[in-house]
């Protein structure tokens, strides 16, 4: 299967030195990659609402949302294995929304890894350079430095059958990037991997973003996966964009109750404003009182709705003289080694989530307080779908 | 009071140890099925086996010797080759391309399926039937080309070797398609699509990654289909020439049976169609067995 790489005075053999191929990459292949209003429906339902990125060169974007949101739709159009219905696609000034996915050439990792079982690891790895007639020497060249990089030397020689979950996962990434392409496309590629192995290929896959010099765009439902990887957010909600942005501008700010939902804003409560100036805000409602900062477009009104949201982490159990946000009783009390992770009813029957560092036993009766600053009132009422007692997607730990 | 001696650790129960070979009792389930095949198969074939080594002259192997040295008993083995062999590659073949198509979910799809599969349940002696009606010199077939003035005289479609050919092509290509279609559908989409986006073309996916998931579940569909065009009996009688161009191996054992009364000579005939057909099935797995025939689905 392999052949003799031919040597030259002045290169290295690629497989004695995984660095060296990546070293001499230019930073990036990209320069910018423009989506313009690009959009899909099936019949009456649209997937995804006209949706305006543009991705720079050596850029890491993930798109974040939940299951049905239009991620993966969005993922699948950009890689041309979905029409769009509307909008176009431009990689630095070409429009490329026309062409079929082999013309593209763009990696793409696939969330069952679609590896081809009947070739061995270096063929697979080879099967995109073989498909553009690149020479043998030049391909055996290429597919030792990708292996080398993704540390699966020793197994090129095997059948995807006889791999691990996480080999698999980076034989993916391998056959993905050996091409060079512009633009990586991952559909979440690491849902079908066990937590531990997770953490692990979520550190490999950055690495290895940044040793080859790629872009990125990540698809994913997990938000802690996305603000750890990504330079740059984009969260979407049914179809449409919540909010694009830096993780610590996501995290920080969220601009709605749906993507403070993501961000680990547990504790949504849909209350009624009371008071707001220039001090601050503060609203009442289903037994609880509670100071905040305001956030978002709208403006806060007396008499309005808000929904107002708060971290597990800032809600804490309120001291002597310290104002009390609610009353309410301990009733799940999970352990997480330093912190107690606890799930209380306010008399009004809505579940609050906070987490302590002293003991809290089910059925304490606990009296909750949180900071202004850390309360985020967002005016307008949260959708019906994000509701206090339901957080989308998983929260941090 | 009674003292259970426990079990010496070194040796297990009888019932563990055959249930670690993979013997239980759910196995007496095979019984019926296997004394139906013993009854209905063994018996006769060995019955038969033993009948062709005592024909009425030439010793243990005079029926044998007498079918080898009659030029036109000998030629039936090219014949039944020359019919079974296209007709089963025609049928996989067919089916690939047909198959592949109709993966995809459009409109009318359920329709053509059943006007596919629908062959499966004429019997042969029907198809011959509609073949003659059909095809006949004076079926629509002709009538058509007349009309149409793309043949002066009526084309011979029947009575040949073309209407056995049709014939078996109807009648095998449904079981073909079905086992394809079956097999095509094991490999998962999303294989063609990764190699989509890594440069590959509709005929590069197709070479490089269907057709060699494929391949195996073909060559079983060829077996299969050779099997049965290999027993033609009915259409070589009723659309073909069975005393010229298609007189095939079953025509010739089941005239020295049935209209000369010579039962070992009949038998005799039957054994070297079976060992024929044996070789050719034996010939393909192995070939098979060569290939890769793991998993088809995404996740290698």
């Amino acid at each position: 299967m392999s052949t003799v790489t031919p040597m030259t005075t002045a290169k290295p053999v690629p497989s004695t030195e995984p660095d060296a191929g990546a070293a001499a990459r230019p930073a990036s292949q990209l320069g910018a990659l423009e989506l313009r209003g690009i959009s899909r429906a099936y019949g009456a339902h649209t997937a995804l609402h006209p949706l305006d990125l543009t991705i720079r060169g050596g850029e890491f974007v993930a798109l974040l949302g939940p299951s049905g949101c239009g991620k993966t739709t969005a993922l699948n159009s950009l890689a041309g294995l979905l029409p769009l219905t509307a909008g176009e696609i431009v990689l630095d000034g070409r429009r490329i929304d026309t062409l079929p996915p082999e013309k593209r050439g763009f990696g793409m990792v696939f969330q069952n890894y679609a590896l081809f079982p009947h070739l061995t690891v270096r063929a697979n790895v080879a099967f995109g350079l073989k498909m553009r007639g690149v020479g043998k020497a030049e391909t055996t060249r290429r597919v030792d430095a990708v292996l080398a990089l993704v540390h699966l030397g020793e197994q090129a020689h095997k059948h995807p059958g006889q791999l691990s979950g996480g080999q698999q996962q980076r034989v993916a990434i391998a056959r993905a990037i050996v091409m060079e392409p512009p633009l990586v496309l991952m559909d979440e590629p690491l849902s079908n991997l066990d937590a531990a192995l997770r953490l692990e290929m979520r550190s490999e896959i950055r690495r290895i973003h940044q040793e080859f010099g790629l872009t990125t765009l990540y698809v994913t439902h997990d938000q802690e996966e996305a603000l750890s990887l990504a330079d740059r957010l984009v969260v979407l909600h049914e179809g449409r964009v919540s909010q694009i942005g830096t993780p610590a501008d996501l995290y920080e700010h969220p601009a709605n109750p749906h993507v403070a939902a993501f961000m680990g804003y547990r504790n949504l409560l849909p209350l009624t404003v009371t008071s707001a100036d220039a001090a601050g805000a503060a609203a009442t409602g289903r037994g609880l009182t509670v100071r905040g900062t305001a956030v978002g477009d709208g403006q806060l009104r007396e008499g309005g709705p808000v929904t107002v949201a708060i971290r597990p982490e800032d809600l804490r159990i309120a001291g002597a003289d310290e104002p009390a946000l609610g009353e309410a009783v301990a009733e799940i009390v999970e352990y997480h080694g330093r912190v107690l992770h606890v799930e209380a009813v306010t008399r009004e029957g809505d579940r609050i989530h906070l987490k302590s560092s002293g003991t809290v036993r089910p059925g304490d009766a606990l009296s909750v307080a949180v900071d202004a600053e850390r309360a985020l009132f967002f005016p307008e009422p949260a959708p019906s779908t994000v509701a206090a007692t339901e957080p989308a997607g998983e929260v941090p730990s | 009071m009674t003292v259970v001696l426990p079990q010496s650790p070194s040796r297990p129960a009888l019932r563990h140890r055959l249930a670690e070979r993979g013997v239980d009792r759910t196995l007496l389930l095979v019984l019926p099925g296997a004394l139906a095949v013993i009854a209905l198969f063994c018996y006769p074939f060995l019955y038969g086996l033993q009948l062709s080594f005592q024909p009425a002259s030439g010793g243990v192997l005079g029926a044998y010797h007498a079918f080898f040295s009659e030029p036109f008993a000998r030629k039936s083995i090219w014949q039944t080759f020359s019919l079974a062999i296209p007709a089963s590659l025609i049928n996989v073949g067919v089916s690939v391309p047909i198959s592949y198509r109709m993966r995809r979910d459009f409109r009318g799809k359920r329709l053509l399926l059943a006007l596919l599969v629908v062959p499966i349940t004429l019997g042969t002696v029907l198809t011959a039937e509609g073949i003659l009606e059909f095809y006949g010199p004076a079926g629509w077939f002709n009538h058509t080309l007349n009309l149409l003035g793309l043949a002066s005289s009526p084309v011979q479609l029947t009575m040949n070797y073309t209407g056995v050919l049709l014939s078996l092509i109807i009648s095998g290509f449904p079981f073909a398609y079905l086992l394809t279609h079956s097999y095509l559908s094991g490999i998962h989409p999303s294989l063609e699509k990764a190699a989509s986006t890594l440069g590959a073309d509709w005929w590069q996916r197709f070479r490089h990654i269907t057709f060699p998931l494929l391949l195996p579940g073909l060559m079983t569909t060829f077996c299969l289909s050779f099997v049965m065009a290999f027993a033609v009996f009915p259409s070589a009688m009723m659309v073909g020439d069975p005393d010229g161009k298609t007189h095939v191996i079953s025509i010739e054992a089941y005239e020295a049976a049935l209209e000369h009364f010579d039962y070992a000579q009949g038998c005799a005939d039957a054994m070297i169609m079976t060992v024929l057909m044996l070789v050719v099935i034996v010939a393909v797995t192995t070939l098979r067995s060569r290939l890769y025939s793991g998993s088809t689905g995404g996740k290698g």
